[in-house]
């Protein structure tokens, strides 16, 4: 049986998630409501002929309404499928085994409100393929892709794309449907955009492309935009612009963004709260300010100290963080950074794996440093 | 004076087109100006950085030099060991191949310049053998010295390429580069397809031997704080020309060029306690094929005037070494990565 809860308008609005499954420190960020998505203890695994690589293990973490939620993590770290999961994009062997991704319509504000229906659903228990989670993938959840040349059709043009995705979300007339194409593309600053319509995608440049792409995204006005590493395809001036876009159509719309990136650089002038995961892990989280200036996991420490600055000495020796990432397969036992961890106590860190938990209050962490809290021994699927 | 050695390599008006040909007799009709009259000296022990946005011309001018693909006109003059100096971009084939010891390439993508088939051995081995080292044992004992030197365990000279990840095998990249001892080696975005918790131990890798034998570098990045973290000397190049070249301290503290200042403005600084706005330049960058008149720059340019859109200006001294091509390289004060420190 799909688990799908729908209410009528009238009824109250159900139940937030348990108290003690929230990550503490989250609360006074839920000024604009409960958040629009909740991810609790998801797991994707991939069962290969080799051995499951755990992908994305125990991901917990919340999107509020108008809030850029940053992701940032280097290969491997789980961070691309932790999207995919949530759009319930993943091919197979990838598998959703445990968790839960709550989606919640948020109630939009003014003229908008009348045509509002809510919805909230669990899309981890969704058939992937249903009517449900097709309307929420795209209408809804709305992605913002890496590679733009990749993520249109060369053979239609990109008017006849958006147009097809705003008429699948909502039945109307072409007519109707290609005004609204016109309008978002200049929305996102598309010169002359009635004749862009009839463009296609190769014959626009890298910046224009990665333009379409957004107003594609944003034709269906999805309450959570998820940008996955939206300029790293394209040049640092070019990139400047995209960013300062988002930024402004996030403010217009109070949209929530889940930003996907592995650039520390992009995350800091992005994000107002940032996720940092490795491994498939998260190993800390917290408000952008203290991830940057007080970061409590040796693993943010040692990533930020070893990002050259233009500030930085020249031609010295950069802080690096030992050895390298490991295999997917080869998951070290506790802790997953412990073999590269300077601060690493034996014993412990190797032994039994540091809960995402916050000690005081505060952000939570997943580092026996700073608390002794050890996720329960697995019972794994 | 004593008489002065010329420098290890330079690279004078040096220009690459390539045919746009169209229509059933494939007529040309037009030159793509991948590199378009550029010029620049490496000095012995010296990393000179060649920094731009995609299309600017980099690697191009980067493969010129290695003689990888066939200049169309313009010299690159490299000097031997014996102080000869050959023109590369001339030299027959048969001359051109004892040389290409003297010059290595550092690939951007460790996934794909390595063969999988081949284990670290005859990766490794594999520059040695072609430049005459026949016997076995001597390349082993050489490759066991090289992966000693990138750090990495000798005895991994039998495992294949799959068993590492993109750090180590990178470092398999730089050790079969060195391998014939070179004195100029060209790193083509060599760390920009690493993570961050790697490309940091690249970077400290490249310094290190860099100083250890001496080399020089000629440094293809689009990063500009990994830029100005390696290099003594930066190039900035857009559409196919330098607009700007000075040492490194030089350029980001006192950029001369409109296009060299907005680039340090649109990088996204990693404190979110100086968000400055992001300052994106307005436009794209030009087409090579079909440049604007005047400054290629001038369409995106903020200071740009009558004469910046009737004359392609050139490239000129205006401090000791710090050369730019801006007609209003004089009066502009440009900001620099010290004006970064805005909060938003």
């Amino acid at each position: 049986m799909v688990y799908v809860t729908q209410p009528t308008p009238t009824a109250p609005s159900p139940a937030p998630p348990p108290e003690a499954a929230r990550p503490q420190g989250a609360r006074e960020r839920g000024r604009g409501g409960p958040p629009v998505l909740s991810v609790r203890g998801l797991k994707t695994h991939f069962r290969l002929d080799e051995g499951v690589v755990r992908a994305v293990d125990g991901v917990s973490f919340d999107l509020y309404p108008g809030e850029v939620l940053g992701i940032v993590g280097e290969s491997g770290c789980g961070k691309s499928i932790t999207m995919k999961s949530i759009l319930r994009l993943l091919q197979p062997p990838g598998r959703i085994v445990a968790g839960e991704i709550r989606y919640r319509r948020p109630e939009p504000q003014g003229e908008a409100r009348r045509r509002y229906r809510p919805f909230e659903a669990d899309l981890a228990k969704l058939p992937a393929q249903g009517r449900r989670m097709r309307q929420v993938r795209g209408g809804d959840i709305a992605l913002i892709p890496q590679e733009p040349m990749a993520s249109f059709s060369p053979l239609h043009t990109i008017g006849d794309q958006i147009v097809e995705a705003i008429r699948l979300h909502e039945p109307m007339p072409a007519r109707r449907a290609r005004e609204i194409a016109v309008e978002k593309l200049r929305e996102v600053g598309m010169p002359s955009p009635e004749q862009r319509l009839s463009a296609y995608s190769w014959q626009l440049s890298g910046g224009l492309r990665q333009r379409a792409i957004i107003a594609m995204a944003l034709a269906c006005n999805p309450s959570v935009l998820i940008a996955d590493e939206p300029t790293t395809a394209i040049d640092v001036t070019t990139q400047a612009q995209v960013l300062e876009l988002i930024k402004r159509l996030q403010a217009e719309h109070g949209s929530s963004i889940l930003f996907i990136t592995h650039d520390l650089g992009v995350i800091a002038q992005m994000a107002d709260h940032v996720v940092v995961m490795y491994l498939g892990k998260v190993m800390e989280q917290g408000p952008v300010r203290d991830i940057f200036h007080r970061p409590r996991h040796p693993y943010t420490r040692a990533l930020l100290r070893s990002i050259p600055s233009v500030h930085s000495e020249p031609r010295v020796a950069l802080p690096t963080i030992a050895g390298s990432i490991p295999h997917p397969l080869h998951r070290p036992s506790g802790c997953a950074f412990h073999p590269r961890c300077p601060d690493f106590m034996p014993g412990r860190c190797d032994v039994r794996t540091p809960a995402l938990h916050s000690p005081d209050g505060g952000a939570p962490v997943a580092c026996f440093l700073h608390h002794d809290v050890a996720e329960e021994v697995g019972h794994d699927a | 004076m004593p008489e002065e050695v010329a420098p290890l390599l330079e690279v004078r008006e040096l220009r690459k087109h390539y045919p746009i040909r169209r229509g059933p007799f494939r007529r040309v009709v037009g030159h793509v100006r991948a590199v378009d009259d550029v010029s620049f000296q490496v000095r012995d022990g010296e990393i000179l950085s060649l920094v731009g946005e995609s299309g600017c011309g980099k690697t191009t001018t980067a493969k010129c030099v290695l003689r990888a693909v066939d200049p169309t006109s313009g010299e690159v003059l490299f000097r031997l060991p014996d102080g000869r100096v050959v023109d590369v971009a001339r030299l027959p084939e048969p001359e051109l191949r004892p040389l290409r010891s003297q010059m290595q390439l550092v690939f951007q993508d460790p996934f794909g310049s390595l063969n999988p088939r081949m284990n670290l051995l005859d990766i490794i081995g594999e520059p040695l053998l072609v430049h005459g080292v026949k016997d076995r044992r001597k390349r082993m004992e050489r490759v066991a010295e090289l992966l000693h030197l990138v750090g990495l365990r000798p005895e991994y000279m039998h495992r294949y390429p799959h068993a590492f990840s993109g750090g180590q095998r990178q470092r398999v990249v730089i050790a079969r580069a060195l391998a014939l001892e070179p004195r100029l080696v060209i790193a083509d975005e060599a760390v920009s397809a690493l993570d961050v918790s790697v490309q940091a131990q690249i970077l400290n890798l490249l310094l290190d031997l860099q100083r250890r034998l001496n080399l020089s570098y000629l440094f293809v990045a689009h990063d500009l704080s990994i830029v100005k973290h390696i290099s003594h000397r930066v190039a900035v190049m857009y559409v196919g020309k330098i607009v700007e070249l000075a040492p490194t301290e030089e350029l980001f503290h006192r950029p001369k060029h409109p296009y060299t200042s907005a680039l340090m403005q649109a990088v996204p600084v990693p404190d979110p306690d100086k968000r400055s706005a992001l300052k994106g330049l307005p436009g794209e960058v030009a087409n090579p094929a079909d440049p604007p008149k005047g400054c290629y720059f001038h369409p995106r340019c903020p200071f740009a005037t009558d004469v910046c859109r009737a004359e392609t200006p050139a490239l000129r001294e205006v401090a000791p070494g710090h050369r730019v091509a801006c007609h209003r390289a004089e009066e502009l004060t440009l900001p620099g990565i010290d004006d970064l420190e805005r909060v938003a």
